[in-house]
């Protein structure tokens, strides 16, 4: 399939920033299941520098604005041809041991009603593909998709007993479960072509991938209840959400700010 | 338990101690107060004090106490010491490039994964990261304790930024300035080169990308920071500017630091402050001391920062027992300087004899560093070891246990006059494209008489140290 994707974050603050820097992971790169042709990242008045392929096989890449600016426009622009994978992750170039993902974080630190729920699948299947599927499933029964229902940076703990939360919370729950059971997990951060029953909301996308003996690193959208396929685009990748993060900034100055939006993921024939 | 008396041999003076003994009877113990005096008021004159953090007190600052008699080593020890020092900081920057590339001592089960992979100072935003000659820490401080004529032992590494390299080179000069007559007919190896090796070092680490001479700076969180005084010494010795984060800025693919004649690319960051407060865009993002950016530079390959980001995993305590195992693994050697014994609490039997043993033995924790929340088994009460017994039971992983070593002691002089007290050693080593070590080091020394705690915050002075050539 060959997906175009348009996605513009918009930053506003209330009085004029200097010195704005930000950390992007906006291109995806290719591999097995996708390729990417065009892809183009734009601010107006920023300089861009000191790219590179990370360690995970992110591309990141550096933006610099002196300032001073009330907006910041960063404009997304590009198209994949995908494949379905069965939500695989193949040819991807990365040197990161998957055991690093064992790690946890403040965000996925295990609390008492999180290892209660990983209990649930036996112990025999811990470290299977089956055994991830299962923990799939206990996620969707567990944390209902409600919209609205959680802040940014609650913790895969809170997320667990308050049972109900949005894509980034399913996944925060979903792979702190799996390092649980000893399985290497992470936070990927995406776009997902819906048609038209699809979610509009969702088109910036969240998931896990769980790393399985012999098959490698496989993706789960416990949202959707699917391994990811040929309607996904993979970003980037991370620990969990805030280092999973598409772009990470910091400016100089005071007051409030906004971020707005868009994005359309569209499929071309 | 017996000790190790550097200075005398049953009633012989040791031979590197022959001269000093010569010049100790030829003054009287006035003459050394007033000496003592002297260098304190120098001391304080110079502005060499440290922060001393404590719960009950907050922070004060102080003058570390400085002992008159110098520690002396002949050539020929320290030779020994030197080739033992150079091959662990080679094994050290070896294991640090391994644990960030192919990770091949992992993968031939020569040290358990978990262990690097889950260690808090294990940082994957590096991995796969080339700093420029594939060199981590730049200066490696290895802390050493002596038991015997012939017998060393590293208590620890230091592969971040060790402190302390300031008063190596002032207890000299002061020891220089005062005693003159001294040095007139002892032949003692010069410290005084290490600021030209250390810019020499940091120069030859310069990225692929810099063109010219390279521009090295000294970054440092600031004058609030206890080791202030040794960051804008050693930028003033070797003629580098001395920068906190708000005088760098990042642009495109180069880090810049902001001068009165305009903007100007730096190359090399010495820096002393830690990991986490390096870049709030990829570490803490709070942090108010960094600079924006500055990891996506250095991973880009635009500066080289020394040491490299996630250098610490190599000087963690639970790492330290590998360090022999690193020798033998990248050199094909068999180690020149000796491990402490040392047992891992997170292994079921070591904490099972741990707890058996507390009061015999020295309790750390494996991330602490500076003597802070130790357990000296021999010196703590009842209640206190009781105390320790559950720290260690609520998280075993975090501790090791070593016994008590037999420090050596060096003559020092003290209210009561001269009198043996223990001592340990912490050598500079630095790495570069070429190793070097100073020969010298910060000798520190636990003032109280029987103790033998030596570090600054716990009451411990500190001495000159001498290689004497030609004896």
């Amino acid at each position: 399939m060959q997906i175009t994707v348009e996605h513009t974050s918009t930053y506003r603050f209330e009085s004029p920033r200097m010195r704005v820097v930000q950390s992007h992971k906006l291109t995806p790169a290719s591999n097995g299941g996708q390729s990417v042709s065009d892809w183009d990242v734009s601010v107006d008045g920023a300089s861009f520098g000191a790219g590179f392929r990370d360690g995970a096989g992110d591309n990141v890449c550096l933006m610099t604005l002196p300032g001073p600016v009330s907006e910041i426009a960063i404009r997304v622009k590009g198209s994949v041809t995908t494949e379905d994978t069965s939500g695989i992750l193949m040819k991807h170039k990365e040197v990161v041991a998957p055991r690093v993902y064992l790690r946890s974080t403040w965000t996925t630190a295990p609390g008492i009603g999180l290892r209660a729920l990983a209990q649930r699948v036996s112990s025999r299947k811990a470290g299977t593909l089956e055994g991830a599927h299962d923990l799939m499933g206990i996620v969707a029964e567990e944390i209902a998709y409600v919209p609205g229902s959680t802040h940014a940076d609650m913790t895969a703990a809170e997320v667990e007993e308050q049972g109900r939360g949005v894509c980034q919370d399913q996944t925060h729950v979903l792979i702190t479960l799996a390092r649980i059971l000893g399985m290497p997990a992470r936070y990927v951060t995406g776009y997902l072509f819906a048609d038209a029953e699809g979610n509009s909301h969702e088109a910036s996308h969240a998931w896990a991938e769980i790393h399985v003996a012999d098959l490698g690193w496989v993706g789960f959208d416990a949202t959707n209840q699917c391994c990811p396929d040929d309607r996904y685009i993979r970003v980037c990748s991370g620990m969990d959400a805030q280092d999973a993060a598409p772009i990470r900034g910091i400016s100089l100055g005071s007051g409030d700010e906004s971020l707005d939006i868009s994005v359309s993921v569209a499929a071309q024939q | 338990m017996d000790f190790f008396n550097e200075m005398m041999d049953g009633g012989e003076v040791r031979v590197p101690y022959k001269h000093l003994q010569a010049w100790i009877d030829s003054h009287s113990q006035d003459e050394f107060r007033i000496k003592r005096a002297e260098a304190e008021t120098i001391f304080r004159r110079i502005g060499i004090t440290f922060a001393v953090y404590s719960e009950s007190e907050g922070s004060t600052e102080r003058l570390i106490p400085f002992d008159m008699m110098p520690r002396v080593f002949t050539e020929r020890e320290w030779r020994k010491l030197e080739r033992g020092i150079k091959q662990r900081a080679r094994a050290l920057n070896a294991f640090l490039w391994d644990v960030y590339h192919r990770r091949e001592i992992i993968r031939a089960g020569r040290i358990p994964g978990e262990l690097v992979y889950r260690n808090e100072a294990y940082e994957p935003s590096v991995i796969g990261v080339d700093p420029a000659r594939g060199v981590y820490s730049h200066v490696v401080g290895i802390d050493l304790v002596r038991t015997g004529v012939d017998e060393f032992f590293v208590l620890e590494d230091n592969c971040r930024t060790p402190s302390g390299v300031s008063y190596m080179l002032e207890n000299r000069e002061i020891m220089m300035r005062l005693n003159p007559d001294l040095f007139r007919t002892a032949r003692v190896l010069p410290v005084d080169d290490y600021p030209r090796a250390l810019r020499r070092t940091l120069a030859s680490v310069a990225p692929a990308k810099c063109e010219g001479a390279p521009t090295v700076v000294v970054l440092t969180p600031g004058s609030f920071n206890s080791a202030y005084y040794e960051h804008s010494f050693l930028a003033d010795q070797m003629g580098a500017e001395l920068v906190e984060g708000q005088d760098l800025f990042v642009d495109g693919d180069f880090v810049y630091m902001r001068t009165t004649r305009g903007p100007q690319r730096v190359d090399v960051i010495y820096r002393r402050i830690d990991d986490a407060f390096i870049d709030p865009l990829c570490f803490r993002p709070d942090s108010m001391l960094g600079v924006p950016g500055l990891m996506n530079v250095y991973r880009s390959g635009g500066v080289q920062i020394c040491s490299a980001p996630g250098a610490g995993v190599a000087d963690d305590k639970a790492i330290y027992t590998y360090v022999p195992e690193m020798i033998r693994f990248y050199l094909g050697e068999e180690p020149i300087l000796q491990n402490v014994p040392t047992w891992r609490c997170g292994d079921a039997d070591s904490l099972k004899y741990v707890l058996e043993n507390l009061k015999d033995l020295v309790v750390k924790e494996v991330h602490g560093s500076g003597g802070y929340g130790m357990l000296v088994g021999p010196a703590a009460t009842k209640e206190e070891i009781a105390a320790y017994a559950s720290r260690i039971k609520a998280d075993p992983a975090d501790f090791i246990a070593q016994p008590t070593l037999a420090l050596s002691t060096s003559p020092t002089f003290v209210d009561s006059g001269l009198a043996p007290r223990h001592v340990d050693l912490r050598p500079y080593c630095l790495v570069g494209k070429d190793i070097h070590l100073t020969p010298g080091g910060l000798t520190r020394v636990a003032m109280r008489e029987g103790s033998l705690v030596v570090n600054s915050s716990q009451g411990g002075g500190v001495k000159d140290t001498w290689v004497v050539s030609g004896e």
